[in-house]
């Protein structure tokens, strides 16, 4: 199925024991894009993710990765695909480049070794066993592990999980740069910023369940309701959401993100802004700034679940 | 061909595919017997522990009474091989396998190209690529204790056939120790084991010195093999009935490790 999209995951249902993981979710992932699946700790993503990944079997709904199915056509999925676990995924008294080296020669047509482990910056640790390695360099590794096949899609968990920002970003240049080769990258992130930089498309998933889905722009553009982020000098008085929400009135919803910001979405007209102040005033409550419109995927995901991302 | 023609091609532009079968159970089999030789407690059992038993059995015989049929270092050699083949299709492979399965390697080898048949050959092939290097270093050191096997045709059959069947019974065993229970666990499980089974399994010692259970402890894996270990290389014949013990503990072990191994 040349035409079938990279990942088709139609109504797929998760249950470990009585708590259910994954709850009825579909998403879509087009090919030659990088897809992001958001979502706290806990959210159903990695199980997700490992379904396709052929590791588990849909208790209900289908899975489709490039067309096949995961458990079934394992064998001929498997040489297509490239996996990044979240952690471990190498025998303690491994070297770095050694271990590459073997999961390369698992492959037909791999990936230049040396290139691979420059890009990385694995060449400084190729003798060290993996014990020995850091966090950071055992999460490159396991990249290169993922990408050293050549493989039509990628599916990264947690990618920069415990990586410094330079490598950061560095992971983030490479993850384009496979983009642009015509390879499909799916990855799960709590980072925002990166899902933000990086994604052609988000899926936003909490309780298992799919609660947005769109480009970054689509999702942080409010459409007709406004945002407005409020940011002051002191921490809010307690129960501060519930009293601005009673003087701002019906068609409007208030958030608080942390101690010092909040989210209003609501008409935004100089009376919404008008009523704002008044009640920083009559709470002795000082702003240092009201922005309008200025949303980002953190406050997207907060609006849809009522809760923070960050872990 | 033609898409990579069609999609200028950069760094990273697919070309998926498997390697040959074989290519990726000689890779596995090489990585995995590099593994077991470089981990220093491993090889302690694997080699230092046979050859000790093999010299103190043979200096400590002359002292003690245990009215053997033929020197003592032919009579103990075969037993110190098969000590040696219990210890790394037994012994060590629970406890590598234990460990991979804690480090999530076999999650990870499992959505490598490598299938799981594959995955089994690569470390079949490593036990015995071991077992080949234990058998070397310990014929060496009994020759050099005056070892003079005389095993002839049928017998240099029959040491390959029991090393085979006894191979792939404790292998079966060791797999369903270490798909069963946690990595720490596997190791103090298959360490026990080994100890108990060089005890009082009939490897080392022939199954005559057993008195009353000389019956039983031929049934036992480690009977099996140390006596048709004893029979090829001392009497120059085939032990069918150890090959036929050792094969029902082999589809006894893969029969159970099949329904309990658990690959994370």
């Amino acid at each position: 199925m040349p035409d079938a999209p990279a990942v088709a995951v139609d109504g797929l249902v998760m249950r470990y024991g009585d708590k259910v993981a994954v709850d009825d979710l579909s998403l879509t992932v087009e090919r030659h894009t990088i897809t992001a699946v958001l979502g706290p700790n806990g959210a159903g993503k990695t199980t997700t993710l490992e379904t396709c990944e052929g590791y588990r079997k849909p208790q209900a709904g289908t899975v489709r990765v490039l067309g096949l199915d995961p458990v079934r056509q394992r064998r001929e999925l498997l040489p297509r695909i490239g996996v990044m676990l979240q952690s471990g995924g190498a025998w303690s008294g491994v070297r770095a480049s050694e271990m590459l080296r073997h999961v390369a020669r698992l492959h037909a047509h791999p990936l230049d070794l040396d290139l691979l482990s420059e890009r990385l910056g694995l060449e400084e640790c190729g003798r060290t066993p993996y014990r020995r390695l850091s966090g950071g360099q055992q999460q490159r590794l396991g990249l290169a592990m993922a990408l050293v096949g050549r493989p039509e899609v990628v599916f990264v968990d947690e990618p920069t999980a415990g990586v410094d920002p330079q490598m950061r970003r560095t992971i983030w240049e490479l993850l384009a740069e496979l983009r642009r080769d015509g390879v499909t990258v799916v990855l799960t992130t709590h980072y925002m910023e990166e899902a933000e930089r990086l994604a052609d498309h988000v899926h936003i998933v909490d309780h298992g369940r799919l609660v947005a889905s769109g480009t970054p722009l689509e999702l942080t553009r409010g459409g007709s309701v406004a945002t407005i982020r409020l940011v002051v000098t002191r921490p809010f008085p307690p129960g501060a959401p519930d009293s601005l929400r009673r003087v701002l009135g019906d068609g409007t919803s208030v958030s608080q993100v942390d101690d010092l910001s909040m989210l209003v979405s609501g008409p935004a007209d100089g009376t919404t802004l008008a009523k704002i102040s008044a009640w920083c005033a009559e709470h002795d409550v000082l702003p240092e700034s009201l922005n309008l419109g200025a949303r980002n995927l953190e406050d997207v995901f907060l609006q849809l679940t009522g809760r923070e991302l960050a872990p | 061909m033609t898409s990579s023609q069609t999609r200028p091609a950069g760094t990273f532009s697919p070309r998926p595919g498997a390697a040959p079968f074989g290519r990726m159970v000689l890779a596995q089999a090489g990585m995995e017997a590099r593994l077991m030789l470089r981990n220093g407690e491993q090889l302690l059992l694997a080699v230092v522990v046979p050859v000790v038993v093999l010299v103190a059995a043979v200096t400590g015989s002359d002292r003690v009474d245990l009215d053997l049929d033929h020197p003592a270092v032919d009579v103990f050699t075969p037993g110190v091989l098969a000590l040696a083949v219990m210890s790394t299709s037994f012994t060590a492979l629970a406890i590598a396998t234990g460990f991979e399965r804690r480090y999530g390697v076999i999650k990870r080898l499992g959505t490598s190209p490598l299938p799981r048949s594959g995955l089994l050959a690569g470390k079949v092939l490593a036990l015995l690529l071991v077992q080949l290097l234990q058998l070397v270093v310990i014929s060496a050191v009994a020759l050099g204790l005056g070892w003079s096997p005389e095993p002839g045709v049928a017998g240099v059959v029959g040491v390959l056939l029991i090393i085979a069947a006894g191979t792939a019974a404790f292998a079966s065993l060791g797999l369903l120790v270490a798909g069963a229970l946690r990595a720490e666990a596997t190791l103090a499980a298959a360490n026990l084991i080994y100890l108990l089974l060089m005890a009082c399994g009939a490897v080392v010692l022939p199954a005559t010195a057993y008195g009353g259970f000389e019956g039983l402890v031929q049934w036992l894996p480690s009977g099996a093999l140390g006596e048709g270990m004893r029979d090829a290389l001392i009497d120059g014949t085939i032990a069918w009935p150890a090959i036929a013990v050792l094969l029902i503990w082999t589809v006894l072990g893969a029969a159970l490790s099949a329904r309990t191994f658990k690959w994370e």
